[in-house]
C-alpha cells in the first residue's frame, strides 16, 4: 500500500536495459521521511540503477513508483525540483568556479540570484569550502570534489538526497568528515537515500538497509536486526597454518552455529567467541591466530550470498 | 520555467567559461580571417588578372573570396563547438548528467547550445566583416544583414553535429566529420572557385549541400549581387536544416541521456 507518509515507494520495480540485462529485478521497498536509507551490496547487485530510476534519469522498465508523492514516468520534472543528487562519479562543472558551480546551478532550479548567493555562502560554510570559493574545481582534492558535489545537490532545499556511493574512493580522513557532515544533514531533517558496499559506512549512516544481490533485495531491516537475525552476536575468527587447516577435517564440528569458510580464515559463528576459543583449544587445535569480534553486516551479507562484500 | 527561459540558463552557463576568454577569441578572430584572406585573396588573386575577373562576376578575387570564407568561417567555428565540447558535457566530463538532474529538460539543453554557438558565430561574423570593410570589400549597407546569414548557417550545421555527436560512443567519428564532410564543403561549395568551373554532375551535387547556400547569400548581400529569385530557396534550405537538425538533436540527445 502506498503510505501517504512514504517518501519512496516502490513494488515490482524492474530495470532491464536494451541488451536484455536485468539490473533490477523487481524489488519492494519504501522510504520513509527524516530516515536514512541504505542500499547495501557488492558493485553490479543493481544500487546504482536503482537510484537512477529513483532521480528520474533512468526510465523505469516495469513496476511501480512514487518518489515525494510523483509518477517519475509523468513528474519528473516536479521531482527533480525536490531531490539532490549525488552521482557515483563526480559530474562537477570543471570549467567554473567552486562558487560558480553552485550559483549556476541555483539558476538551473530557477533559484533567483539572491538567493542562489546567499544559500552558495550558506552550503560552502556546511562543507568547510568557503576558503575554495573562488578557485577552479580542477585542483581540489577528492574528497573537496566529493563534499562540492554534496553542496550542490543541496542548493535547491531537497527533501530528499540521493548519495551513490558517497566515499568510495576517499581516504578515511575525507570519509570520516563527509559521514560527519552527511549525519548533520540528517539531524536537520533531511532524508538520506544512500548506496555503498562499505559496511561500516552502512553502520554509520542509515537507519535502514536493503541488501541487494544480483538485483534482487535479499535482506531488510535496521544494522542491529539485520545482524541479529542473520548473524550471531559474536565471531571467532580463526587462521591456520596451510597444513593444519588441509588436515582439520571436521575438527571443529560442533562448536559453533554456523562456519564460515575464507580462502584465508575460518569464521565461527558463535554466542561467546572466547568460549569457543576455549573449546578449540582444548581440542588440542593449532592455531596461527585468533580473533573475537562482535558480528558486522559484513558477516550478515556472507551468510546472505556466501561472498563478502568489497571482493 | 519555460523552454526559453531554461535554455537561457544553458546559455549562460557557457557565458560564464567564455568571459574569461573573450578576448582571446577576439584575437583569433581577427587573426583567421586577416591570414586567410592575405594568402588567397592577396597572395594568390594578385596573379589573377583584371581580365579573369569575369570569372568572379566582374569583382577583384579578394572581394569575391571574402565572404565565401566568412561562410566557411561560420561552419567551421560550428563544426568544433559542436563536436568536441558537446561529446565532453555528454561522456567525458557528464555536465549534461548534471544539468538533466535539475528541472531543465534535453530540450532547453539543445536551445541553449544552438543559441550559443549562433552567438558566437555572431561576434566572429562581426569581426570577420569589419575586417573586410577595412579592406573595402562590402559594397552595400545590406553586407550587415551576412551576419545573421552567417548565424543561421552556422546553427543549422550544429544542430546536425549535435545529433550526430549524441550518437557517438567515443570520438573517433568526428575525424571522419572532418575529412569527408567539412572539408569537401570548405573546398567545393563556391568558396574559392565559381561552381561554373565544375562539371555538370558535381554543380548539382553542390547545389545539394548546406555551405553552398551560406555562401551564395553572403556573397551576395556584401557585394551586392544578390540574385533575388534564388535568395528564398537559399535561406529556405538553411532554415530546414536547422529545424531537421534540432528535431534531431533533441530526440537522438534524449535517448542517449536516458540509459
Amino acid at each position: 500500500m502506498s503510505g501517504p507518509e512514504s517518501l519512496v515507494h516502490a513494488r515490482g520495480l524492474t530495470k532491464r536495459y536494451a541488451n536484455g540485462f536485468t539490473a533490477v529485478d523487481g524489488v519492494d521497498f519504501d522510504v520513509f521521511p527524516g530516515k536514512a536509507f541504505g542500499f547495501l551490496g557488492p558493485n553490479g547487485a543493481g544500487k546504482t540503477s536503482t537510484m537512477r530510476m529513483i532521480a528520474c534519469s533512468s526510465p523505469i522498465s516495469d513496476g511501480t513508483m512514487t518518489v515525494i508523492g510523483m509518477d517519475p514516468r509523468t513528474q519528473a520534472r516536479q521531482i527533480k525540483a525536490r531531490l539532490g543528487v549525488v552521482p557515483q562519479i563526480d559530474n562537477l562543472d570543471t570549467e567554473l568556479t567552486v562558487r560558480e558551480n553552485l550559483e549556476m546551478y541555483a539558476r538551473y532550479f530557477d533559484i533567483p540570484g539572491d538567493v542562489a548567493r546567499r544559500r552558495a555562502d550558506e552550503l560552502l560554510e556546511f562543507v568547510q569550502l568557503d576558503e575554495r570559493a573562488t578557485d577552479q574545481v580542477e585542483p581540489l582534492s577528492g574528497g573537496m570534489k566529493r563534499r562540492l558535489t554534496i553542496a550542490r545537490a543541496l542548493i535547491n532545499e531537497p527533501e530528499l538526497v540521493i548519495l551513490d556511493e558517497p566515499t568510495t574512493g576517499l581516504d578515511p580522513q575525507a570519509r570520516h568528515l563527509l559521514w560527519e557532515r552527511l549525519y548533520q544533514l540528517k539531524r536537520r531533517g533531511a532524508t538520506l537515500i544512500i548506496t555503498t558496499h562499505y559496511m561500516d559506512e552502512a553502520e554509520q549512516l542509515c537507519d535502514h538497509l536493503v541488501v541487494m544481490d544480483k538485483a534482487r533485495i535479499v535482506a531488510e531491516g535496521s544494522p542491529r536486526q539485520l545482524i541479529d537475525e542473520h548473524a550471531t552476536r559474536e565471531v571467532l575468527e580463526l587462521r591456520f597454518t596451510d597444513n593444519v587447516r588441509a588436515a582439520l577435517n571436521g575438527q571443529l564440528d560442533g562448536l559453533a552455529d554456523r562456519i564460515e569458510e575464507l580462502p584465508d580464515r575460518l569464521l565461527l559463528y558463535t554466542a561467546d567467541g572466547e568460549r569457543t576459543l576455549e573449546q578449540v583449544n582444548a581440542r588440542g587445535i593449532v592455531i596461527e591466530s585468533a580473533l573475537v569480534r562482535r558480528a558486522t553486516l559484513e558477516d550478515v551479507f556472507l551468510r546472505l550470498t556466501g561472498r563478502t562484500l568489497v571482493e | 520555467m519555460t523552454v526559453a527561459v531554461a535554455s537561457a540558463r544553458v546559455f549562460r552557463r557557457n557565458w560564464l567559461v567564455y568571459r574569461r576568454l573573450w578576448h582571446r577569441s577576439i584575437a583569433f578572430g581577427f587573426l583567421q580571417p586577416l591570414m586567410f584572406l592575405t594568402a588567397m585573396g592577396i597572395g594568390i588573386g594578385s596573379l589573377i588578372g583584371a581580365q579573369q575577373q569575369d570569372a568572379f562576376g566582374g569583382f577583384p578575387y579578394l572581394h569575391w573570396i571574402g565572404p565565401g570564407l566568412m561562410a566557411a568561417m561560420a561552419m567551421q567555428t560550428a563544426t568544433f563547438e559542436s563536436t568536441y565540447p558537446i561529446m565532453n558535457k555528454i561522456m567525458w566530463g557528464r555536465n549534461y548528467e548534471a544539468m538533466l538532474s535539475t528541472p531543465l529538460s534535453v530540450r532547453s539543453l539543445v536551445g541553449g547550445e544552438l543559441g550559443w554557438v549562433a552567438f558566437r558565430i555572431g561576434t566572429l561574423a562581426a569581426v570577420f566583416l569589419l575586417v573586410l570593410l577595412v579592406l573595402g570589400i562590402p559594397r552595400s549597407p545590406a553586407a550587415v544583414l551576412a551576419v545573421p546569414v552567417a548565424m543561421l548557417t552556422g546553427v543549422a550545421f550544429s544542430a546536425c553535429l549535435i545529433a550526430f555527436t549524441a550518437t557517438q560512443k567515443n570520438d573517433v567519428g568526428f575525424s571522419a566529420i572532418f575529412r569527408f564532410v567539412v572539408n569537401p564543403l570548405f573546398l567545393f561549395s563556391g568558396t574559392f572557385f565559381p561552381l561554373t568551373q565544375l562539371p555538370e554532375g558535381l554543380r548539382a551535387l553542390a547545389w545539394a549541400t548546406p555551405l553552398f547556400h551560406g555562401v551564395e547569400l553572403m556573397r551576395g548581400l556584401i557585394l551586392g549581387s544578390l540574385n533575388l529569385a534564388a535568395a528564398p530557396i537559399h535561406l529556405a534550405y538553411l532554415l530546414v536544416m536547422a529545424a531537421i537538425g534540432a528535431y534531431f538533436a533533441d530526440r537522438l540527445l534524449q535517448r542517449r541521456m536516458a540509459g
